[in-house]
């Protein structure tokens, strides 16, 4: 199965470069707070109505609510 | 440059409608080949609309160009809107409209053509091969660009899922479609024989995985919190949820081969790693539909929401089915009938198709500059019809998959067989009908979402939509 000699090894480098990517996210901070970044999502205001008044008005900042 | 002050919509509007466009398209060509089942002489002697041809034309259309327009779409969205910057670069990004647009046409005319690597859902001659790999590699740039500029410290979890699609994409497509050019049209794979079939369903099963399923519950992640607006149940079983994928789904893809040349061991392993991966898809699709709970009177009166809700519970349903039909004693049974194709259309049209009309939805009205979708009525007749669809078309395969595998293996006394094969294709036909309805009935509601959009986009001005200042945005 000369296949696996190339799909182990570059599984297997997938998988230790996950690692690495999550312990350095992890040591950033990234892992933190895991209960905020699910509130802010909802905090940005897509809607249009918010879009229209904010490119009519581009010197009003203030945040609609 | 004031357009750094705004988000990069033209591209993500492009995307969405590509999606709708390349959506009946796709789906159409699955209703004739379903009909062809049924009734052949529909292939009316025509070379180029035999079954054969039109099957990879309707599977590169649905999950490449349906489902990767959305991909594109949503994943440029929601990178934007999370990390509060613009599009690393609005010429890169440009390009991979058009560059992907190209790919599309140019496998809608080489598969009627008859021109093939003959892999599955890897069909695409090496010129379009290369083409997508540029494609891909602007894609990633545009992304990851867009990730490393980002105005906000926390990287959103639903990019970590677009994220892993994308670079894991890379690579499955760079290993697959390995092969040495004989001509422009012709190519021949660098594997062989049982080597080639392991290549080919590492990669065919990843492709499932990070292609048709981290994309999409990077979608979900997304777009259930925001037009639920109720934050995800449960961020930190999101995050477990995204490692716990990454770190197991690499070795399922042997299941697509048991009993066959593939070593026995090889396909334990496929299985193991099949079954393991039940917990973590079940994880993801609890963890989405309780973020209604609180909310569930809204499922009553939004049909979008509907939708974002009903994918993950077809989400479930699949990732349950796949791992029980890749216990090899299961797979005896199941493997070669028309249960595997009610399985992925299961996943396809439930998981896939209705998280992506639910996002494109939310998309569309807040990229035309309108308040919401031109007929919401509308939306609800297309969540029931295309549901009775989906309902219909797994239902029929089911029945006839396991009636298909009983007959097959069905013995007399003496040791012969009880049903010759073409007794099982009789056996199959008032299926085959069935399911076509429920094809039709998707596509039907494929083609009320089409002109609901056009609806909504006609005479919908381009929106500027303005990046909020950070420390505005959080008060």
């Amino acid at each position: 199965m000369e296949a696996l000699y190339l799909l182990i090894p570059l599984s297997v480098a997938v998988v230790f470069v996950a690692i690495w990517i999550f312990f350095r996210a992890s040591d950033s901070g990234q892992f933190d707070d895991l209960v905020g970044p699910g509130m802010r999502i909802l905090q940005d205001d897509d809607s249009v109505q918010s879009e229209i008044s904010s490119s009519n008005n581009k010197d009003n900042l203030r945040h609609p609510d | 440059m004031a357009s750094a002050l705004n988000y990069n919509y033209k591209v993500v509007k492009q995307f969405a409608i590509a999606t709708v466009v390349w959506g009946v398209v796709g789906m159409l060509v699955g209703v004739i080949i379903a009909a062809q089942l049924a009734w052949p002489a529909l292939n009316f002697d025509t070379a180029w609309l035999t079954y054969g041809r039109l099957r990879p034309l309707h599977t590169n259309a649905v999950i490449f160009a349906f489902g990767g327009c959305a991909l594109f779409a949503t994943s440029y969205y929601v990178v934007q809107r999370t990390c509060q910057v613009r599009l690393f670069s609005d010429t890169l990004a440009s390009i991979t409209f058009w560059g992907w647009q190209l790919v599309i046409v140019a496998a809608a005319i080489s598969l009627p053509l008859g021109f093939t690597q003959g892999k599955e859902y890897a069909e695409l001659e090496w010129p379009i091969d290369l083409l997508i790999a540029v494609v891909w590699v602007s894609y990633a740039v545009v992304f990851f660009g867009t990730l490393i500029k980002r105005k906000t410290s926390h990287i959103y979890v639903a990019n970590w899922f677009f994220g892993a699609f994308i670079l894991t994409v890379a690579i499955l497509h760079i290993v697959n479609s390995a092969a040495m050019p004989a001509t422009l049209t012709k190519s021949y794979s660098a594997y062989t024989g049982v080597q080639d079939a392991m290549i080919q369903w590492w990669y065919g099963h990843n492709a499932v995985g990070f292609f048709l399923t981290a994309g999409f519950l990077g979608m979900m992640y997304y777009f259930i919190p925001k037009q639920a607006e109720r934050p995800v149940f449960s961020y930190r079983l999101s995050i477990v949820h995204f490692w716990a994928l990454i770190f197991t789904y690499m070795w399922a893809g042997p299941h697509h081969l048991h009993y066959t040349a593939l070593p026995d061991w090889a396909q334990s392993v496929g299985m193991v790693f099949s079954l393991i991966l039940l917990a973590p898809s079940w994880g993801g699709m609890i963890n989405g539909i309780m973020t209604l709970s609180g909310a569930w009177h809204k499922l009553r009166s939004d049909p979008i929401l509907k939708f974002l809700v009903v994918s993950l519970s077809f989400y479930g349903m699949s990732t349950f089915e796949g791992p029980m039909m890749s216990i090899k004693t299961v797979n005896a049974l199941s493997h070669y009938t028309d249960w595997t194709v009610g399985h992925v259309h299961s996943g396809a049209l439930g998981w896939v198709g209705f998280i992506t009309m639910g996002s494109i939805y939310y998309l569309i009205p807040r990229l035309s500059g309108k308040k919401a979708m031109w007929s919401t009525q509308l939306i609800e007749w297309h969540f029931w019809v295309a549901t009775i669809g989906v309902v219909l078309y797994i239902a029929s395969m089911w029945i006839a998959g396991v009636m298909q595998g009983l007959m097959w293996r069905a013995v007399n006394g003496d040791g012969t067989l009880t049903y010759s094969f073409v007794e099982g294709v009789k056996a199959t036909f008032p299926y085959y009908v069935i399911r076509v309805t429920g094809g039709a009935l998707y596509l039907a509601g494929m083609l009320m979402m089409a002109f609901n959009v056009f609806k909504t986009v006609q005479g919908g001005q381009a929106v500027d939509a303005r990046i909020a200042s950070p420390s505005v945005a959080h008060v």
